[in-house]
């Protein structure tokens, strides 16, 4: 017993002072077999794909199928255990955390990265730098059957220096995770809906296409594909409601939150049975040591540190439940704040 | 411009043309039947009077406007995934030669070379263009690293195993259908309602298939229990996979799913390579061990694994999951009825004067049909049966359901394994956001998926036309 109690104190140490890819010399680990089942997210499919590529260089006999099923339909898999991690670009509902529960499924909340969402306009648009989320609400928002609110049909409408041009507007898919997104922050609580005059694609790059060619055009999508198409589109500066400043978006500004209320985090959920497993704890492991550079990698905005310490933690210790979700007299109530606020061991439900 | 605007109000029209709060879409609509109509007249009316040279125009119109869309659609794709069209841009390549030149008059260590190699390793990382090694690489992040190998491999297998099913199952039913009508009332009112089901079912969209399939073949109404804990499993092995306290795997072999093995001091472990290796199980009492050796084979008495099997190709499990089998019988019930009707036709057109002379011979009708019918009939079953290949290996609805993977490192080793397709590859390759201006992105890898896919079933097509070319003999 004398010889061991300093072994263990260093070991212990060791732990908690190194990140384990330094810990490991990770030779060893190419014989690592088994298939790692992914489904869920198209959003956050890129990042795990990019997981999956770099952990072959490591692992190359692990399998690791990575589903685009969307947010909803990788949960309902992993609800059922079928799947070991799901990709998801909003928390988990509490129907589905329930069901996990009823199933005996035990997840492993992991944030993995920043996606911004874009309001974008066509390169000719001179008129339109920034808009409100007052703004936004005209623009998108359908009249209300008791016409006190009237939505704005031409950019006129908005703003009286700006031209009488019809707003035409341009949406991705209503089963896309980016409107449930978008529409929560613009719908909120109130009792309107979404305009449904809108042209819907699920294709981004029909967006693109579309708000780059027509005349008065706005909409919506992922930053990454606003980066990627920087010389056909304009982005809106958002009025950080907050501090009432124009924010831009940039990577920057998604990072420090100030390009608010149009920025949210990415996740994956692991099954906690599974993450006993070799091969799952190494690939998760390996994602949460390079998430900032994976999520770059895929032009998206990788967490703070202090977050993604966080995550690591998490996974060690495998606390397992959700962070956004507070029982309030047995009635579910969705957890309000910022993620480094939230994402804390206390926040937990199990 | 014009056109722009009747093609913008035509394509929003199911949405808002019918609210007379936007008059002016309501407008461009009104102009493009307007417009329409005058066509359609134009036509009619010079068909009138001069009926002949009308018909003859209009064919040629119509016949040289297919051809010219197909080749702008062909030219394009060519375009784009070929290579070849898409060298480096010249600003690279001359940016990368300046940097060359700058570079060795620097001495290595200096800050400013520094920063030249930097920028070189980025400029050689853009300079790179997508090649034919894209054929045996894996999907990854980067359109320059991506490459189809699994989901070709993972489209062959579905479509042979396709093929294993669909043959006998469509060509078996047609004869019936054709060859034993049965003279029983009842029974011709049955094969009647058949013959009516397959023809409906020929037009059914494959995703609904897909639904079918996942319900059926992939879940098998949830009776056998999931795919992770089946009810029947035949020819796998399974193992239990450690790491050890020096990063080294390890497995025990079990003798199912869910057995965890006894850790006990001095047991016997295998590594990938199937040697032999004692444990060393460091129980509560144990020094941990210091040397490397001893550490490679240290497990801890609580050390947790995991479940790997090893199938066999032949391997199989009831349910069958989201596997290679699962998808090969979906996209045979999706491509069943074509085959079926198809090879019905190819029987008709066999001449009844052969059977009744292989009757009037006093063969029984399994005789006329093994030696006279079928024989005649086989190059026409062959053009139904390839056709339908060629449907199968482009379809994406169904095996968006069962298998819904896009990024996979390896093609399917067994029937029971995970998989992708081209098509489903090229679906997710052609949505991701890309940048027009590099002559790389994903589009390009996706038209180069495009090209391979053109290319197999260009294959088929040849083999098929080939084989009835051999197999075509003069019929009476």
């Amino acid at each position: 017993m004398k010889k061991i109690l300093p072994v263990f104190v260093l070991a212990v140490i060791a732990c908690f002072l190194t990140t384990p890819t330094s810990v490991l010399s990770q030779d060893g680990l190419k014989d690592l077999e088994g298939t790692i089942v992914v489904d869920g997210s198209s959003t956050v499919a890129p990042i795990t794909i990019a997981a999956d590529a770099g952990f072959r260089k490591i692992a190359p006999k692990v399998k690791v199928p990575v589903g685009i099923s969307g947010t909803g339909g990788g949960f309902k898999r992993f609800t059922k255990g079928e799947t070991d991690i799901s990709d998801a670009s909003r928390p988990i509902k509490y129907a589905e955390f329930e069901k996990c529960k009823a199933n005996d499924v035990a997840l492993i909340e992991i944030p993995v990265a920043y996606y911004g969402l874009t309001i974008a306009v066509g390169k000719s648009n001179d008129f339109v730098e920034q808009l409100t989320v007052d703004q936004l609400k005209k623009i998108f928002l359908a009249d209300k059957k008791d016409k006190s609110f009237v939505n704005a049909k031409t950019w006129k409408d908005l703003d009286d220096a700006w031209p009488a041009k019809q707003i035409k507007i341009f949406s991705p898919g209503t089963d896309s995770g980016t409107f449930d997104y978008f529409k929560e922050v613009v719908v909120g609580k109130s009792e309107s809906s979404m305009r449904e005059d809108m042209s819907v694609s699920e294709d981004d790059q029909v967006l693109v296409q579309g708000i780059a060619n027509t005349e008065g055009a706005i909409g919506f999508f992922g930053a990454s594909y606003y980066f990627a198409n920087q010389d056909k589109l304009k982005g809106v500066k958002i009025v950080n409601p907050e501090t009432g400043k124009p924010v831009e978006v940039s990577a920057e500004n998604i990072e420090s939150g100030a390009y608010a209320p149009f920025s949210r985090p990415l996740f994956i959920y692991v099954n906690a049975k599974s993450a006993r497993r070799p091969e799952v704890k190494v690939f998760v492991n390996y994602y949460l040591d390079n998430a900032t550079e994976l999520a770059s990698k895929v032009k998206y905005v990788g967490l703070p540190k202090e977050i993604n310490d966080a995550a690591k933690a998490h996974f060690k210790k495998r606390k397992t439940g959700t962070h956004f979700w507070v029982l309030k007299d047995g009635e579910p109530a969705k957890r309000e704040g910022s993620l480094s606020e939230t994402y804390t061991v206390d926040n937990l439900l199990k | 411009m014009a056109v722009n605007l009747l093609l913008g109000s035509w394509v929003s029209l199911p949405i808002d043309g019918l609210s007379f709060e936007r008059l002016d879409s309501l407008l461009y609509t009104f102009f493009g039947f307007v417009a329409l109509g005058l066509f359609v007249g134009l036509v009619f009316g010079a068909w009138s009077v001069f009926p002949n040279t009308s018909f003859w125009l209009l064919c040629v119109v119509t016949s040289a406007s297919s051809v010219v869309i197909l080749l702008i659609l062909l030219l394009s794709i060519f375009y784009r995934g070929i290579p070849a069209f898409n060298p480096p841009k010249d600003d690279i390549v001359a940016e990368l030669s300046e940097i060359d030149t700058k570079l060795s008059a620097l001495a290595a260590d200096s800050s400013e070379a520094q920063e030249l190699t930097a920028r070189q390793t980025e400029l050689q990382e853009l300079e790179q263009v997508i090649d034919t090694s894209f054929l045996n690489k894996a999907p990854a992040p980067g359109a320059r690293e991506a490459g189809i190998g699994p989901a070709l491999l993972g489209s062959i297998w579905v479509c042979v195993g396709c093929a294993v099913f669909f043959l006998p199952l469509g060509v078996g039913t047609a004869i019936f259908l054709e060859e034993f009508k049965p003279r029983n009332k009842i029974l011709r009112w049955f094969t009647d309602m058949l013959q009516l089901n397959i023809n409906n079912l020929a037009g059914v969209p494959s995703i609904v298939y897909g639904i079918l399939g996942m319900t059926v073949f992939a879940t098998m109404f949830g009776l056998f229990g999931t795919s992770k804990d089946p009810f029947i499993e035949l020819g796998t092995e399974f193992k239990r996979q450690y790491v050890t306290e020096g990063m080294q795997v390890v497995f025990i072999p079990t003798d199912s799913r869910d057995e965890e093995p006894e850790l006990s001091d001095g047991m016997t472990a295998f590594k990938s390579d199937g040697s032999e290796v004692k444990l060393n199980i460091i129980g509560d009492d144990d020094d941990f061990p210091e040397d490397d050796a001893t550490l490679n084979v240290s497990l801890f008495g609580d050390a947790e694994g995991g479940v790997v099997a090893d199938n066999a190709w032949y391997s199989f499990r009831l349910p069958l999951g989201r596997s290679v089998l699962a998808a090969s019988l979906t996209l045979m019930l999706v491509i069943l009825p074509v085959v079926i009707i198809s090879t019905q036709e190819a029987l008709r057109a066999v001449p009844m004067s052969l059977r009744q002379g292989a009757q009037g011979l006093g063969c029984t009708p399994w005789q006329t049909v093994r030696n006279v019918t079928l024989p005649a009939a086989i190059p026409g079953i062959m053009t139904g049966c390839i056709l339908s290949m060629s449907r199968a290996i482009g379809e994406a609805a169904p095996i968006l359901m069962i298998s819904g993977i896009v990024a996979i490192s390896m093609g399917p080793q067994h029937l029971m394994d995970d998989f992708s397709i081209l098509p489903l590859q090229i679906f997710y390759w052609a949505a991701l956001p890309v940048n027009d201006a590099d002559p790389h992105n994903f589009q390009h890898v996706a038209a180069g998926a495009i090209i391979v896919l053109l290319l197999v079933l260009f294959a088929f097509n040849s083999v098929a036309i080939l084989l009835r070319q051999l197999a075509q003999k003069q019929l009476s």
